[in-house]
């Protein structure tokens, strides 16, 4: 390895990602690719956590027992989730204490979804049909990402998120089909998560300074274009089924080429949320920051328990 | 605040008797005996495992990526290892 230049390193592992190796963590790999992903993969852990903050908001008033036990393994997911994908950042040498406290500075992004707020028990049933649903079509070509530990943490994340979207869209078709002032319940909060469940896609291909790279190491299979259009089409017929109208003047079916058609994104409030200017933004990043801090004295006393035992051991 | 950062640990599972255990990831933990409730609560929600082994990733020696190729080579030239490398006459069953 030490008598290859650089040059001659980068060309192997582009070779390497061409001919669909994985990159595993010791392995050579660009400083460019290692920072892209550090990037990437923390933003997806911090999102995973910071998801938990608007569900965690209904579990004492899940309407019945079923669906508070539902609602807390859900949770209970999305921390794994989050705790896969750290592991997996500190593969990639990142330190996963200051990975967290980048989140906290405000440094660190992670999906300006969850910087809207759930005001209505439906938009429990909206977040698992939804956010759910766009974060798969996200997920499922991140199973075959050129990174290994990124790739693997995906598929269990896969396996574990489709029972997200089917009991979020249980939950929705049981206020669609139920009394009147139920389906507007669903249909109210239908209209405030469909935009913002499109913009979880990201920003379009035109404006996306990372997708090219991204594609062209395989860490991103698709475009963002490809993926919000994926999504609307599959989610479309969804809503038509449990009587549910999307919010969209533009909306049509386009025979020709197969897609629905779909109006301009509010790309003002995109950017807007992702810069820190949505509705919880602060109120989000607030939370986990507590966290943090009301948990130290746990986190210290499970250190001196430890050391405590180790020296008896010794002994 | 102490600094001091819970150890990582490297998780094995086995998920049902007669299989080996399999690596599935890592966290971090105080001691061992919470690697291993946590393992629990990470790894295996939906019933994953019988058992699980963590080990301190400190405690995992590894070869070198970049020596593969002369590491492995002494096996890439023994094709005769396997069975295909002979020839055997049409017909022949049983082997």
């Amino acid at each position: 390895m030490k008598d290859l230049n650089i040059n001659e390193l980068d060309r192997k592992f582009q070779e390497k990602i061409d001919n669909e190796i994985k990159i595993e963590p010791k392995d050579y790999m660009p400083e460019a690719y290692r920072k892209t992903l550090i990037r990437q993969i923390s933003q997806h852990a911090h999102s995973e956590i910071v998801g938990q903050l608007p569900e965690g908001n209904w579990v004492t008033r899940a309407p019945n027992l079923r669906r508070k036990a539902v609602l807390l393994a859900k949770i209970q997911d999305e921390a794994g989730h989050g705790l896969y994908l750290y592991s997996a950042v500190e593969t990639l040498g990142a330190d996963r204490e200051e990975t967290i406290d980048d989140l906290h500075s405000g440094k660190a992004k992670y999906s300006s979804i969850f910087n809207y707020p759930s005001l209505t028990w439906a938009d429990m049933g909206m977040i698992g049909w939804l956010v759910d649903g766009a974060a798969i079509m996200n997920q499922v070509p991140l199973c075959r990402c050129s990174y290994g530990p990124y790739a693997r943490a995906m598929v269990r994340v896969c396996k574990e998120e489709s029972f997200h979207q089917r009991q979020g869209y249980e939950i929705v078709t049981k206020l669609a089909t139920g009394t009147p002032e139920q389906k507007e319940m669903a249909q109210e909060s239908l209209n405030r998560w469909w935009w913002p469940a499109l913009m979880m896609f990201g920003p379009s291909d035109a404006d996306s300074k990372h997708t090219a790279q991204s594609m062209k190491w395989k860490i991103k299979r698709h475009t963002n274009d490809e993926l919000r259009q994926q999504f609307v089409d599959v989610t479309v017929p969804q809503a038509e089924l449990i009587g549910l109208k999307v919010p969209d003047p533009d909306l049509k079916w386009n025979e020709e080429t197969g897609h629905y058609e779909f109006g301009e994104i509010n790309w003002n409030e995109f950017w807007q949320v992702v810069e820190g200017y949505g509705p919880c933004n602060k109120e989000r990043v607030d939370a986990r920051r507590k966290a943090k801090e009301d948990g130290a004295w746990v986190r210290e006393a499970a250190n001196a328990y430890a050391e405590k035992r180790a020296k008896r051991k010794a002994s | 605040m102490s600094k001091k950062e819970w150890p990582l640990w490297e998780v094995f599972i086995r998920s049902k008797q007669g299989l080996s255990h399999k690596h599935a990831g890592s966290l971090r933990a105080a001691d061992a005996e919470m690697a291993i409730n946590n393992a629990r609560d990470v790894y295996t929600r939906r019933s994953e495992g019988v058992s699980i082994w963590v080990v301190e990733s400190a405690n995992v020696v590894a070869s070198d990526p970049s020596e593969a190729g002369p590491l492995f080579e002494p096996a890439n030239s023994k094709a005769y290892r396997h069975p295909t490398f002979y020839d055997v006459p049409d017909g022949v069953s049983h082997m």
